[in-house]
């Protein structure tokens, strides 16, 4: 650093140099500081999203770098948020990115104290087995009068109410097409 | 609300806030549950509105609001009642808007008697089956060509028997009536005429009786009517905003409805600035009612038909609206074939009823408390559960985790491992030694789920505004969307039955089920939504997307898979996707995401506008009747009939839309009106009328009859109801305990307590007490109580505190106990993990909408924590024998206990 740097460098002048009369801006960041760069700004993409906690419906901007997500803001050009985020929708980059997030399939046999490993596919087939099995095994075509029922008391099913209307609406149509009416979720708790 | 005014959503969008003059949020701590929304009243508070905040705990909503009363739990049909009685009584209803707008003026049937006169029961109900025959709560028919007042026609609304618990069923659409050829009294002075009516049912709720019953000042209540009578009319409007506070009671339904009433009495629906702000909780659950995940609605609040009832087509679309009625639902057949097309296309024909045999049928009401018990009783076999954790969020968390503990099978879609995951392993029965890992047999698949980065999709928030989220990355390792899943299972469902012969697997072969799938085997959300929206399947348009629900026809020749969404892609574009930042558009943001039905933003907005068609005022402009082009213009998209001038009347004799006089804002109604008084459409009374809790420290000052006779119970050994006030054993569970949510946690916490920032901001489940009760039983704060209900015992920190308020009620203290529900006991690899308030809790349902009662139940606290082990479930029963709770008690439907009334 030349002499001049170094005098140019004293807080008072560096204030008057920059324009930060108040010593609140430029005037004090450290080269620590001014070396950093926010996540936001090193994102390859920014991806429009809504918050999937209450039903404000905030609008999110997503920050994504590698494949990964690395920051979740809110979007300012939402009319209904303007930009805000409570506690929750803010806390989301940890919904994408909690350690303790399960990423593999689990399964307890009948009676197991444990869990074990089980492939997606395998236990999508076993589960396509069980409805067909349980569905064969509790039809009710008619009830007692005579009266059309077409349906099955042996499956059940809860939850939806955090899901997009695009799989409630697979749900209701396969749930409907295999005669399993107690298709309930949060609205009802 | 879709019994009042004929659509269920939320009448305001949330920015709307901030053009009310009067805020009352009641039922809800909104700075707290919904706190990006509560920057407009923020707004409306720089504005100069006054808000109200009607609690039992005063919380950071009532540390901001003009004024925080707090109220007893439960008792809020009382407060508002008292509220419709005051603004009748001294005429400072708005006169003009209810003569035009509601049903007031029309005469109901000589047969209706009224809880006045029948001691707390209304005429119609049955007390062997606890149902109500609706009969009697009819309108008086007029004959065609005769004007109002003429001779008593023929009553022939027809039967209804009330089908139980239908629940949301007029989410998009108003009771039927059978023709809208109705007796009015233009005057309302008729002693028969729904404003009549009205005054009478409410002379007794006074002020003196919110003093007594709610525990509310007369100089509050004062003040409350006052802030209304004040901010309501030509110039200025109210609004009320509610939350599950009001939803889950044992008359939930019954206290939004009170809301509803006043709302039109007062002339504050359809304007800027009033309605009713429904604050929902989860991101999409007013979608997951729209496309229902509900046993008893098909998309679009098209009703599951009913076994004997609805055995054809023809029988099933008469039971859901008249073809003489008014308004839109009697296209409804257009609605439901359009439906039959989009699930099974070229199977659903003219000759074979387009497939509508295909549907399956219920008999009763099959809730999920409903399948509990029958997985309890071994009825139910398997179970899926989608981003849900009932062994901590539903009411009776241990029947719940019983339930489960006797399935063949269960499924659990999550991010985490949550508690109903994991209660096999650690959950509270298996501490007690109740349940025993290795004889439970349930086989348990575990699927992670992806998350709201991970996939495409709409959720539809609070408005009724779908907003689509773009996928930001692929989901890790066996993550995948619940649409994947599902569209999976139905490939390999379909696969396993083909070349099947039975019957009762056309349905699943016959399905339309095949959705473009990217290199991730991902389905496409955008080709769901608009089979969602539908197309024209014949013509010359035939493939394209349909412009709206308009444009469905009853002769397959259009598909759609949710009428109301329609038009969300009108014109190929998916408008859910529309993101025009707010400053580029006006202030009702009409290309922010896609509001239903047709992007209308404040629902009924017709009634903006006054009978002739001009603002009520210069400030309240919202939609009017521009003479010059002949057409309804304003700020929103009409919810009205484009061209239908406001001095439109229909010749007797004209149905549907066409019969909308240019006067009926309440286009989904079948009487274009708003419904102070239901003679449909609600099953447990067409007036709310006060009843107390299952659970109650007080007798019904009103009536003799204590509880809601129409309300759903549960008689069960793991279900016990503690006594009320004047029963028996009410001095056991002498404490009313209250839930509620935080900030910083989201129901049962899959999505919050596995998050170490949330966790960290609220470790630790707690109890709210006010000093007083900490004083009468040696409670400390940041010290243990265990709480007790006759369901269970919990432990919780204690939080001694003044917002906590013991109120006086008939000249006992009565002490309230608030509880967040977000924590439960297992689950791995929570941040945070606590006792669970829903444990307390009993199964006892609102008749209307099946929702539990969670907001009011008995307990008692005492300091330390709870014990461990065997000795708790000893605990939990020494307190039953104490309080004398069995089986029987507390759940007889009708009254109940004569020698209450002596007590009073
Ligand atoms: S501390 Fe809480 S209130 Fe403050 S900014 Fe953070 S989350 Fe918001
Ligand atoms: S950020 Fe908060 S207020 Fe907004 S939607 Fe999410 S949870 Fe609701």
């Amino acid at each position: 650093m030349t002499d001049r740097a170094a005098f140019l460098g004293w807080p008072a002048l560096r204030q008057l140099a920059t324009g930060d009369y108040l010593g609140r801006g430029q005037a004090v960041v450290s080269k620590k500081t001014r070396d950093k760069l926010a996540r936001t700004a090193t994102a390859d993409k920014v991806v429009k999203s809504v918050c999937p906690y209450c039903a404000v419906g905030c609008g999110q901007n997503i920050f994504v770098k590698d494949g990964k997500v690395v920051q979740i803001e809110g979007d300012p050009d939402s009319p209904v948020s303007r930009g805000r985020l409570c506690p929750k929708g803010s806390a989301s980059e940890q919904l994408v990115n909690s350690p303790t997030r399960q990423t593999t399939v689990l399964y307890r046999a009948p009676y197991a104290t444990d869990w074990s490993p089980l492939g997606l596919e395998e236990a999508t087939d076993m589960i396509a087995d069980r409805v067909i099995e349980t569905r064969r095994r509790t039809w009710q075509d008619k009830d007692e009068n005579g009266q059309f029922l077409r349906r099955t008391m042996g499956i059940a099913s809860l939850g939806g109410a955090a899901l997009d209307n695009e799989e409630n609406y697979l749900m209701k149509k396969l749930y409907t097409a295999m005669g399993a009416i107690q298709v309930e979720n949060q609205a009802r708790i | 609300m879709g019994a009042s005014f004929g659509r269920g959503g939320a009448t305001q969008f949330v920015q709307d806030i901030a053009n009310t003059d009067c805020l009352i949020i009641q039922g809800s701590n909104m700075a707290e549950c919904h706190p990006v929304a509560f920057q407009w009243v923020t707004e409306a508070k720089l504005r100069g509105a006054r808000v109200i905040h009607i609690d039992p705990r005063f919380t950071r909503t009532s540390a901001v609001a003009d004024k925080h009363i707090p109220i007893r739990a439960g008792s809020d049909v009382i407060l508002l009642g008292a509220l419709i009685n005051q603004v009748l009584r001294t005429g400072s209803y708005f006169e003009e808007y209810v003569a035009a707008y509601t049903n007031a003026s029309m005469i109901v049937s000589d047969d209706y008697q009224d809880t006045e006169d029948l001691s707390g029961v209304f005429s119609g109900y049955d007390p062997e089956t606890g149902q109500y025959d609706l009969t009697s709560w009819a309108y008086r028919s007029r004959k065609p060509g005769e004007d109002d007042i003429g001779e008593a026609g023929p009553e022939e609304h027809g039967a209804a028997k009330a089908a139980s618990a239908a629940g949301h069923a007029h989410g998009a659409a108003g009771a039927p009536l059978d023709h809208a050829l109705i007796e009015r009294d233009p005057t309302m002075q008729d002693p028969r005429c729904v404003l009549q009516i009205l005054k009478r049912h409410y002379a007794r709720y006074t002020p003196d009786l919110v003093t007594s019953a709610c525990g509310i000042s007369a100089a509050d209540f004062a003040y409350l009517s006052e802030s209304l009578v004040a901010n309501s009319g030509r110039e200025r409007t109210t609004m009320f905003a509610y939350a599950v506070g009001w939803t889950q009671h044992s008359l939930g339904a019954q206290f939004i409805r009170t809301a509803a009433i006043l709302q039109l009495l007062m002339g504050n629906v359809g304007r800027p600035g009033g309605g009713i702000m429904a604050l929902r909780g989860h991101a999409s659950i007013q979608g997951a009612s729209d496309i229902p995940t509900l046993f008893n609605l098909l998309p679009g609040y098209l009703p599951m038909p009913t076994a004997g009832k609805d055995e054809t087509l023809a029988q099933f679309l008469s039971a859901v609206s008249s073809p003489r009625q008014k308004g839109f639902w009697t296209h409804a057949d257009a609605y439901l074939v359009s439906l039959l097309k989009a699930w099974w296309g070229d199977a659903a024909q003219p000759e074979n009823d387009f497939c509508y045999d295909y549907l399956p049928r219920m008999n009763g009401n099959h809730n999920t408390y409903q399948s509990v018990l029958g997985m309890i009783a071994g009825t139910v076999e398997g179970y899926f559960l989608l981003g849900q954790n009932p062994a901590v969020g539903s009411a009776n968390g241990r029947l719940q985790r019983l339930g489960m503990a006797n399935l063949k099978w269960l499924v659990v879609r999550d991010f985490n491992l949550i508690e109903s995951a994991t209660w096999w392993k650690d959950g509270p029965e298996i501490a007690t030694g109740e349940l025993e890992t290795d004889k439970i047999g349930t086989e348990i698949f575990f699927l992670p789920a992806a998350n709201h980065a991970e996939k495409d999709g709409t959720f539809t928030q609070t408005q009724r505004m779908l907003q689509w989220h773009f996928k930001a990355v692929e989901p890790p390792g066996d993550a995948r969307s619940d649409l994947s899943f599902y569209y999976v299972l139905g490939k390999k469902i379909r696969e396993r039955l083909a070349g099947s012969t039975d019957p009762r697997d056309r349905p699943l072969l016959d399905l339309t089920w095949d959705y473009p799938q990217d290199e991730h085997g991902e389905p496409d959300a955008d080709a769901v939504l608009r089979e969602i929206n539908g197309t024209y399947l014949s013509g010359e348009q035939a493939g394209q997307a349909l412009p709206g629900f308009g444009a469905l026809k009853a002769d397959g020749s259009t598909a759609s898979g949710c009428w109301i969404y329609s038009g969300v892609y009108a014109d190929e574009v998916n408008a859910s996707k529309n993101k025009l930042p707010d400053a580029q558009q006006s202030w009702v943001a009409p290309n922010w995401g896609w509001a239903w039905p047709m992007n209308r933003r404040i629902l009924y907005n017709r009634a903006s506008a006054d009978p002739q068609g001009r603002p009520w005022s210069e400030r309240k402009a919202y939609v009017w009747w521009d003479e010059q082009t002949g057409r309804w213009v304003g700020h929103d998209v009409p919810d009205f009939p484009l061209t239908t001038a406001p001095s439109y009347r229909p010749a007797d004799g004209t149905s549907g839309p066409e019969a909308l006089a240019g006067d009926d804002p309440f286009i989904m109604q079948a009487d274009g009106k708003g419904w102070l008084f239901a003679p449909r459409g609600m099953i447990d009374g067409p007036l709310p009328t006060h009843y107390e809790a299952q659970e109650s420290p007080i007798g019904n000052p009103l009536y003799p009859q204590q509880r809601n006779p129409a309300r759903l119970v549960y008689p069960h050994k793991d279900n016990l109801t503690a006594p009320s006030f004047g029963e028996p054993g009410a001095d056991v569970y002498p404490f009313v305990a209250t839930t509620y949510r935080l900030t910083e946690h989201h129901t049962a916490g899959a999505m919050s307590r596995w998050l170490p920032y949330l966790s960290e901001l609220q470790p630790e489940f707690f109890c709210e007490v006010s000093p007083e009760l900490a004083a009468e039983r040696g409670l400390v704060n940041g010290g243990w109580a265990t709480l007790i209900s006759p369901r269970s015992a919990i432990e919780a920190r204690v939080l001694v505190t003044e917002r906590m308020t013991p109120l006086i009620i008939g000249g006992r203290t009565i002490h309230q106990i608030g509880m967040p529900y977000h924590w439960g006991v297992g689950g791995t690899g929570a941040v945070v993990t606590g006792d669970s308030a829903n444990d307390l809790l009993g199964v006892t349902l609102d008749p209307n909408v099946s929702i539990q009662e969670s907001k009011v139940s008995s307990v008692d606290i005492q300091p330390g924590r709870r014990p461990r082990g065997e000795a708790l479930t000893r605990l939990v029963a020494d307190y039953q024998s104490r309080s004398g709770a069995t089986v029987v008690t507390g759940n007889d439907i009708v009254n109940e206990n004569d020698e209450r009334e002596e007590r009073r």
